[in-house]
């Protein structure tokens, strides 16, 4: 697609074998969960089999009696917090709150919710100690639904919220009532009822989502170790060394120095391992018993007590001219935060429209407490709720006015320039061209034939961050280059910071080693997460490699005895006057006669991404007896800016569609009236399996970034954002069904076409 | 000179518009000058001698990570909006 | 507590002899006794298949045998698939195509296609689906999972 016929790039766009690969295909790679050490002891947690409840009290006697058993601990072994908001590297977080969902203080506010952990000689006996820890509980009638959750008379989770709109000053908590609305977001831009009374079809529907799991299949693990000279090690599997380690330091009230998370291979993340659980409780145990405590969860516990994303009650209204011109829109959106607030309805409201010109929006969202797990980021936070709302709306308007969608789209697109509803201007984006990749695509080209199938279409868009990244590289005297980094590495960014270091120096990416270090080896990293690596960790790893350019040039300055300013750092050479030549290999094996150790270091911090766009066509076939859908065929187009290593850039389209594909087809948090998850397996959960799924056809499309040196835009994300609404629209075109609840299980698609049938 | 939005709860305090035109050479200058003229402004965005948690702000397209800070050149918009995190 | 019993097998060709409780499962017994921590652990209740390996040539998940049921028997694990140096064509498919990307199931994915490449030489596309589909991967869509088998197979069958 696009430019990638004209490529200028030696190593950018290459397959070379990642170079963390043959650690993870013979099983070597060490991941958080195999990490073993002398002394270790095995940790179990205590957790609420209540949904909503008062902790009465807690005996820890029975359980500290047993034989085996090294200590226990509970909310009264945490620090107090008190009214601390602290910045923590992915957003402000409440450290009561954040404190109260690592081990409950007065209440429990969801089902698996943590209230004692045990330390034992092994899994078994802290297991049994566990279930031997006496908790009373006064049972309080839970609140599952985020609209139930907002009515005034609904039952309170958290006495200290008080609802927080943006952009106003806070109310203060002694003159307002307690309330599970914790945030009230508003974005107006132009005139909505101007907009409205412009339109010729006004098409307005609500929208149900469940609570959904990013489901890695690695559960949350913690080692700690807390030495006798108050230093604190974690190895940990985490999205985020630098945020785990300072999360950690504000939990125990300890000096973040004293702390070093040592990020173990991660066996995936999505945005479920950037928040911690476990490692300050296996701190504490770690403390109590001077031996190193090792904490894993059960698949349960993964689901009952991480952070899944939000289900949500949605509402969306747009406005069109007979021609297809969009003239208004406007969205209410309720996200269930869990127990506490922090849903990303901010972002989805930020996201609804975003892929089109509206000129007149209003959009409203709201963050509401409910009682079920503390929700968290799940690949590209939002986006794929509201994508399912605004899309399939576009889809209905289409086929009422008789226009294609791709053309609609073309018509509507955000564009470089376009205002957002939420304000800002768009700059240099891909929405365009990854509708036109579909358009031109064999996929959409071909035609569709056979009862009961259908074909959807729908785009996506999400932002993609920037934020902070460090890479050090050393130059050895054999040429190579070693990279140290603090991105841990989820799906095979060693290799594509690698390369963007290989091509910037002219050499080969088989030539560097990069290695992801502990937080006392590099400096601050934010998160992987937010489709950043690739671009910030990027910039930094193409900043030290000018910063090694620099020194090369005296070097061989130095050797030549010329100015540096004769000297010209040119793919791989340096070139000095009269003809005078140096390979990157012949003038490191002098770094050490010329000079010493040549280190390039390399930051990222103030890049900022312009947002990545999919769009998607989908094949579906519907079992008209059943409500079972058989995806026959998937397409992606993406904006890629420029694919750094292609394969791994398809993995993620790949990935994030499949993923998409569960969320629309099968996936939810399943709750009984007393609040229990029911569905707590991967057996009854069910991602979808290979059988499920078909190939994933993907088509990069490459308009590069202008705030990366080489075009990047972050992939990770925006790939998951539009399958539940292309699948919606493709179901509608098989049976004639319009689907507004996910996910589109046959249960309830079922019930839909029984409902049109009886209709 | 710098163009400054205001979150809709904001506008009011205004006159009702959406955006107006500020002097200054950093966000911290024109939220200074925002307050002098409209009292009240600086209160629903920071906390303290920063933004609010949970407040980015967003100038000439770019989400700043200098904050109050940033510098603000003289055909720059000024946004406030959410700070925006990741999976 | 049951006492522990000794358990004699044979692991990817070497007799060992381990010391086990009758509550363990290999999976715990390959990880935390024998520090053979290559297999993974995702789920302990045999819904994942990070933890398969082939118990007398058969595919199984390993947190759903018991250790002491492995006693006399044949196991192979993601350790024994290299042939000294080497990577074996499973492996080297999997790393040439982009079959990973978390990696965690890879090692789960990578035994149960040397059992299906064992009964099944040259399964269509189909074929290799339906085999997987014990095997949960949530990071790659399946797309170059399935591919690399379907490399892996070609490669093997171009070589006898």
């Amino acid at each position: 697609m696009a430019t990638a016929d004209k490529r200028p790039y030696k190593v950018i766009g290459t397959r070379p074998v990642r170079h963390d690969g043959a650690d993870k295909v013979t099983g070597r790679a060490k991941y958080g969960g195999d990490m073993r050490l002398t002394g270790m002891l095995y940790g179990a947690m205590v957790r609420s089999p209540h949904a909503h409840a008062r902790i009465v009290s807690i005996d820890t006697s029975q359980a500290e009696a047993l034989p085996g058993v090294r200590a226990v601990v509970t909310s009264a072994d945490m620090p107090a917090q008190g009214d601390r908001v602290v910045e923590l590297g992915e957003g402000a977080a409440n450290m009561r709150h954040l404190t109260a969902n690592i081990l409950a203080r007065d209440k429990v506010l969801y089902r698996g919710h943590a209230v004692a952990a045990v330390a034992a000689d092994n899994v078994h006996i802290a297991e049994q100690a566990a279930r031997l820890v006496r908790v009373e509980y006064e049972v309080l009638q839970p609140v599952m639904n985020v609209l139930d959750a907002m009515r005034d008379d609904a039952p309170i989770l958290n006495d200290d919220v008080r609802t927080e709109s943006l952009g106003a000053a806070p109310q203060s908590p002694d003159q307002s009532r307690p309330t599970n609305i914790a945030k009230h977001f508003l974005f107006e831009k132009g005139d909505v009822a101007k907009g409205f009374a412009e339109a010729d079809l006004v098409i307005e529907h609500e929208f149900d989502t469940a609570m959904v799991h990013q489901g890695y299949i690695e559960p949350h693990n913690a080692t700690a170790l807390w030495n006798t000279d108050g230093r604190i090690t974690i190895w940990m599997s985490t999205q985020g060394s630098f945020t785990a380690r300072q999360q950690t330091a504000e939990l125990l009230r300890v000096p973040v120095s004293s702390v070093k998370v040592v990020p173990m291979e991660i066996g995936g993340g999505f945005g479920g391992k950037i928040s911690v659980y476990l490692p300050p409780v296996a701190a504490l145990l770690s403390r109590k018993t001077g031996r190193p405590v090792k904490l894993q969860m059960s698949r349960a516990d993964v689901f009952e007590a991480t952070g899944p994303t939000p289900g949500s009650h949605m509402r969306l209204k747009l406005g069109v001219t007979r021609d297809g011109r969009i003239t208004a829109g406007e969205a209410w959106i309720a996200f269930d935060a869990g127990a506490y607030p922090g849903s990303p309805v901010g972002m989805a409201c930020m996201c609804v429209f975003a892929c089109y010109d509206v000129p007149h929006g209003r959009v409203e969202g709201f963050d509401v407490c409910v009682n079920k797990p503390r929700t968290n980021a799940y690949r590209a936070p939002g986006s794929t709720h509201v994508a399912f709302a605004i899309e399939t709306i576009v889809d209905e308007i289409c086929e009422k006015l008789g226009l294609d969608p791709l053309e609609f789209r073309l018509k509507n697109a955000s564009r470089e320039g376009t205002r957002r509803v939420d304000g800002p201007v768009f700059p240099r984006i891909g929405m365009v061209e990854t509708v036109q990749a579909i358009r031109d695509s064999q996929h959409y080209q071909s035609p569709l034939a056979g009862p009961c199938r259908g074909r959807g279409v729908a785009s996506g868009f999400w932002f993609n961050v920037g934020m902070k990244s460090s890479v050090t590289a050393t130059v050895n005297l054999d040429g190579t280059v070693s990279l140290i980094e603090g991105s841990t590495d989820i799906g095979g960014t060693r290799t594509s910071i690698a390369m963007q270091l290989a091509e910037t120096l002219g050499i080969a990416a088989e030539d560097v080693n990069p290695t992801v270090v502990d937080t006392d080896s590099i400096g601050y990293t934010d998160v992987t997460g937010g489709s950043r690596v690739t671009f910030a960790t990027g910039i930094a790893a193409v900043e030290a490699a000018r910063d090694i350019q620099r020194q090369m040039v005296q070097r061989a300055a130095l050797l030549w005895d010329v100015d540096p300013a004769a000297v010209k750092y040119d793919d791989g050479r340096l070139l000095g006057p009269a003809g005078k030549q140096f390979t990157f290999k012949e003038l490191a094996a002098e770094i050490h006669q010329t000079g010493g150790p040549i280190i390039g270091s390399g930051t990222s911090s103030s890049a900022t991404q312009g947002g990545a766009f999919g769009t998607h066509c989908v094949d579906v076939e519907v079992d008209p007896e059943t409500g079972k859908v058989q995806i026959l065929r998937y397409t992606i187009a993406q904006d890629a800016g420029t694919a750094i290593h292609p394969s791994y850039v398809e993995g993620q389209m790949q990935g994030g569609v499949v993923q998409g594909i569960g969320w629309a087809l099968n996936e939810e948090y399943w709750y009984d009236d007393r609040g229990t998850m029911r569905n707590a397996t991967y057996l009854d959960y069910r991602l979808p399996t290979c059988y499920d799924v078909p190939m994933i056809e993907t088509m990069i499309v490459e308009v590069p970034d202008p705030q990366h040196p080489y075009g990047v835009r972050g992939v990770g994300e925006v790939p998951i954002c539009p399958p539940p609404a292309a699948i919606a629209n493709a179901i509608y075109h098989a049976v004639g069904v319009r689907m507004r609840r996910l996910p589109m299980s046959p249960p309830n698609l079922l019930s839909e076409i029984l409902q049109r049938f009886q209709d | 000179m710098p163009r400054v939005f205001l979150p809709p709860a904001l506008r009011s305090l205004a006159g009702g518009q959406e955006s107006l035109e500020m002097p200054g050479s950093t966000v911290r200058e024109i939220l200074a000058e925002l307050e002098r003229r409209h009292p009240g402004v600086q209160a629903g965005l920071c906390q303290g001698d920063g933004l609010r948690p949970g407040l980015a702000v967003c100038v000439g397209g770019a989400v700043s990570t200098l904050g109050l800070l940033q510098p603000v050149g003289p055909d720059d918009e000024v946004h406030f909006l959410p700070a925006i995190g990741g999976g | 507590m049951a006492k522990k019993r000794v358990v004699s097998a044979t692991i990817n060709g070497e007799v060992v002899e381990f010391l086990c409780e009758p509550r363990q499962t290999l999976l715990e017994v390959l990880r935390d006794t024998l520090d053979m921590t290559g297999t993974k652990e995702g789920c302990s209740n045999g819904n994942c298949g990070a933890c398969t390996v082939l118990l007398d040539g058969r595919p199984v998940v390993s947190c759903l045998v018991l250790a002491m049921e492995a006693d006399g028997s044949e196991i192979r694990t993601i350790e024994g698939v290299a042939r000294g140096s080497h990577l074996d064509e499973v492996q080297q498919a999997f790393l040439e195509g982009a079959a990973l990307q978390c990696g965690i199931c890879t090692p789960g994915f990578i035994m149960q296609t040397e059992a299906l490449l064992q009964a099944n030489p040259n399964p269509t596309e189909e074929e290799i689906r339906f085999y997987l589909a014990g095997n949960l991967c949530r990071c790659t869509g399946y797309d170059k999972i399935v591919r690399a088998v379907q490399a892996a197979a070609q490669k093997r069958l171009a070589t006898t």
